[in-house]
């Protein structure tokens, strides 16, 4: 029953079918509400694996827990259903495992920013070649609207019937100076700008962070289509930098009749954290490597001991 | 039968080198072929407190610290004033007779003072290595065998640091010589050589042997030994080894990697151990193959970081919300530690379940000897039903649809099979893709907790599961009696206080003519209850020790097996079990005094 077998590329496995528009597609349709900007986000991201010609066996898509997390159940890639607030933390594990995957992280703004938050500051830091994606409607829809980490102050939700009292957090400037090296922001109304800043996420090396505004047609009647549509712009239009720091964090800050939308910041000049560790430098997956230790090893190991 | 068998004590402050000469002592017995144990009780500080080595060596086994001390080396006036009155006829106390005063020792006890000053020409640092000098003087070592050891450990420091320790070295040896009186035996030389080394390095080589390729932590006393020992391991061994930002990062991590296919483990106590359980039971319910150990100390909550327990069982039992299956093991001692993670692997990748593993402070920070020729890396790898891309040597090949999966059912990630082990295509494998969802889902991997709700088949994956553990007892060995069959008392342990409860039998037979039997339980989830009932229920008194104060363990065994036991040896001050306690305990439960003991640990530690 031995299993210790030497190492063949995966990707030597790939099938030469041709890709289709369809490929991506899941037999299960999305439970999620009629209108939900879930369902632009799981359109876009098809579409980017599509044009980025990606096999679905060589993605993996993990969510966490809540409406959004429920989108890898409805794309055909190997998918991963974890826990609420640990998608980046198992995706880590998963890049770390097999960095020959192409890892994508995908959940809510409570996932993501309320019971994941420590797990996203860290992987940002690491700068590990994970793309996340997070729906940000800025309310928790699964448990029926109550008040998110985004949520904007004085917005009233269940938890909050008298109005939210605290401050949100903002995604983009955190991401920023949290160690992310692609930040940008989509907007579920705008699916092919969304398609773009996908791909740029997917192919970028190191950890790429897409926030989007993605409406909760049901339980959020602030941050609706009609409130986004008319104030969004594109950062290409106004002309905005995406290597440069500060106007970057400016950008990130603005929140007014104009939101702008698109990649804020972008740099390439740091290693991912795969490329910094040289256990990866050879030898290909660490989950396809021989098992064991060599009998030398194993007489360094115990020469040690005496 | 041992002929020789003494244990040296040295206590100081933190910081005032005891794991230095500690280790030399260790390592010179051991390359003499004794057999050692040592138990290191120390507190939660980096400089002063009170820190007190134990170290005993022995031509015959040993197997805890013991209960005497043959030789006392106190390194400041606090240890001597603890420890001085637990001397007996024949010991010997060896001091710095320049800064401790010794007190009054026990008739029968030597009294050793070093004028540290004059035979170091007042060099502080070279006190400790005076010290040991005249010790193994004492023992009858040679003093080619501490050379070579100081040479060795000083070395990187160049020839000059090498040979003024050495002359120190000379210079206590000789002073001893001299002035003091030798033990009437001599540690002898058996011409063949032990390794030594702690419970959480023979975790880690477990790991290495059994193929682990991604280990994670953060830090927590008493596990981070296992983190330090795969750390400093890691790339030559090609490992990926990760510090995370906490426990439920670490879990989480290690079951994506174990995902891929990856043998992973972590090591954490049981603090760090319950931020995990919510993902233990992700690993239960996606069917990851995880190895988690939980490096017992005694709690609740931040309790006492540097001591020992056993009251994590219920813990882990219980971790996780749900049903699910789990296998639980408490290794008796450090090769045992060593032995039994790659068998547990083995069991994990087969079963694809979580495995849990209960060490404890004692095993794990105790260092011990092992016949080096007992660390066999060569070990049995059984993957179980695995398919990968470049095979999994069980006939599994890459499936023919090159897409496949999730819309076409030909590949059923979760199948309900008759054994409840549905083979296990990890990501990248083309023709199966699936989603591994913490949901309850579908034999395809659909989830069926939503909008797909459904008893019938909600019953099935939950059957499915359990089944799992149907065949997993016969694969693992079952607990045996040792010692005579008819007995007064049969004392039950588990985990890492067999190699006490043996040396309690011994003592029992030896010194109190009382017959005493022992079964010391390992494998906790499964377990065997109706081979651990047959042979209790012909036991005329069944004594459960464990260091605890609830009992969790005859809890445990209650439930299993319906059987209660006559009596319990508890301690919870932190401090493991000395024979004597157990002995005495035993002593006055028979006599009908209590069915309760409660042992004092005389010295405070």
């Amino acid at each position: 029953m031995s299993t210790v077998v030497d190492p063949i590329p995966a990707t030597t496995l790939a099938p030469a079918t041709a890709l289709t528009k369809d490929t991506y597609k899941n037999k299960v349709h999305p439970d999620w509400c009629p209108g939900c900007g879930d369902f632009s986000v799981l359109a876009a991201l098809q579409m980017a694996l599509f044009e980025l010609g990606l096999q679905p066996h060589q993605v993996v898509v993990i969510s966490g827990i809540g409406c959004s997390s429920n989108l890898p159940g409805y794309i055909n890639t190997y998918g991963m259903h974890t826990l609420h607030g640990r998608s980046l933390a198992v995706a880590t594990g998963v890049k770390l495992g097999n960095h020959e995957l192409k890892v994508i992280a995908t959940g809510g703004d409570g996932d993501g920013f309320g019971i994941g938050g420590n797990h996203f500051m860290h992987t940002m830091r690491r700068n590990v070649d994970l793309t996340y994606i997070v729906m940000d409607n800025q309310i928790y829809g699964l448990t029926t609207g109550q008040t998110s980490p985004t949520s904007r102050k004085g917005m009233k939700t269940k938890s909050t019937p008298h109005g939210n009292v605290e401050n949100p957090i903002n995604p983009i400037p955190m991401a920023i100076v949290g160690g992310a090296t692609y930040v940008a922001r989509g907007f579920s109304g705008k699916q092919k700008h969304l398609i773009e800043l996908m791909k740029g996420a997917i192919m970028h090396k190191g950890f790429s962070f897409v926030d989007v505004f993605s409406p909760c047609v049901t339980y959020n009647k602030d941050n609706t289509y009609q409130f986004f549509n008319p104030k969004v712009k594109a950062l290409d239009d106004l002309g905005h930098d995406p290597s440069d720091f500060h106007k970057a964090m400016d950008r990130g800050y603005q929140w007014n009749e104009e939101i702008p939308i698109g990649l804020f910041w972008k740099r390439t000049d740091l290693p991912s954290l795969e490329e910094s560790e040289p256990v990866l430098d050879e030898g290909g997956p660490l989950a396809f490597r021989k098992l064991g230790i060599t009998d030398e090893q194993a007489q360094g190991l115990i020469k040690e001991l005496v | 039968m041992a002929k020789v068998d003494f244990a040296i004590g040295i206590g100081g402050e933190a910081g005032q080198g005891i794991a230095t000469p500690g280790d030399i002592l260790a390592r010179i017995f051991a390359r003499r072929g004794l057999n050692l144990n040592a138990y290191n009780a120390y507190q939660s500080l980096i400089r002063g407190g009170h820190t007190f080595l134990t170290i005993r060596a022995s031509d015959g086994p040993v197997r805890s610290m013991g209960d005497k001390l043959d030789i006392l080396i106190p390194l400041n006036q606090d240890t001597m004033d603890r420890h001085l009155r637990l001397l007996g006829a024949g010991a010997c106390v060896l001091f710095d007779s320049d800064k401790i005063k010794p007190g009054v020792p026990a008739e029968g006890v030597q009294v050793c003072p070093l004028p540290i000053k004059q035979l170091t020409a007042g060099n502080k640092l070279a006190a400790n290595t005076v010290a040991i000098a005249a010790t193994l003087q004492m023992l009858g070592v040679e003093f080619k065998a501490l050379e070579d050891a100081l040479t060795r450990i000083f070395k990187r420091k160049g020839d000059a640091v090498v040979s003024e320790n050495v002359g120190f070295a000379q210079t206590g040896y000789d002073y001893a010589a001299a002035n003091f009186k030798a033990f009437p035996f001599k540690a002898p030389n058996l011409g063949k050589g032990n390794a030594v080394l702690t419970g959480n390095m023979a975790l880690a080589l477990g790991g290495i042997a059994a193929g682990v390729k991604f280990y994670a932590a953060y830090p927590m006393s008493p596990s981070t030994g296992v983190l330090m020992y795969m750390a400093s391991h890691a790339r030559e061994l090609g490992m990926m080894v990760r510090q995370v930002e906490d426990e439920i990062g670490v879990m989480n991590m290690v079951i994506g990697a174990a995902h891929t296919g990856c043998r992973s483990m972590c090591a954490t106590s049981g603090g760090g151990f319950a931020l995990m359980t919510e993902a233990i039971g992700m690993a239960g319910m996606i069917e990851a193959p995880v190895v988690c150990i939980d490096v017992q100390r005694a709690g609740p909550a931040t309790g006492v970081p540097t001591k020992t327990e056993q009251g994590d069982l219920w813990q882990i039992l219980g971790a996780g919300q749900g049903d699910f299956p789990r296998i639980i093991v408490a290794p008796k001692d450090t090769l045992d530690a060593f032995q039994t993670i790659p068998e547990l692997f083995n069991l994990c990748d087969k079963y694809q379940c979580p495995g849990l593993v209960l060490s404890d402070l004692l095993i794990s920070e105790g260092t011990a000897s092992v016949d080096p020729k007992d660390l066999d890396f060569k070990v049995k790898i059984d993957r179980g039903e695995l398919i990968m891309p470049n095979g999994n040597g069980n006939g599994n090949g890459a499936a023919a649809n090159p897409f496949g999966g999730a819309n076409d059912n030909a590949y059923l990630r979760y199948k309900n099979t008759e054994s409840g082990i549905s083979p296990r295509a990890v990501p990248g494998m083309p023709g199966h893709i699936h989603v591994a969802a913490t949901d309850e889902h579908d034999e395809d991997g659909t989830l069926i907790s939503d909008e797909f709700t459904n008893p019938a088949k909600r019953r099935m994956m939950v059957e499915k599961r359990a089944r799992k553990m149907e065949t997993v007892l016969a694969q693992i060995a079952p607990p045996k009696l040792v010692g005579p069959e008819q007995a007064e008392v049969t004392l039950v342990g588990w985990g890492s206080t067999e190699g006490v409860i043996r040396e309690a039998v011994e003592k029992l037979a030896a010194e109190e003519g009382i017959v005493a039997n022992q079964l010391a339980v390992k494998w906790i989830v499964p377990f065997h209850a109706d081979e651990i009932a047959h042979l209790l229920t012909r036991s005329k008194r069944i004594i459960i020790v464990e260091n605890n104060f609830s009992g969790q363990f005859a809890r445990y065994l209650r439930s299993e097996t319906g059987i209660a036991a006559h009596g319990h040896i508890r301690k919870y001050d932190g401090e493991p079990f000395m024979p004597h306690h157990i002995v005495n305990a035993v002593k006055s439960q028979i006599a009908g005094q209590t069915e309760l003991s409660v042992p004092e640990h005389e010295v405070m530690v």
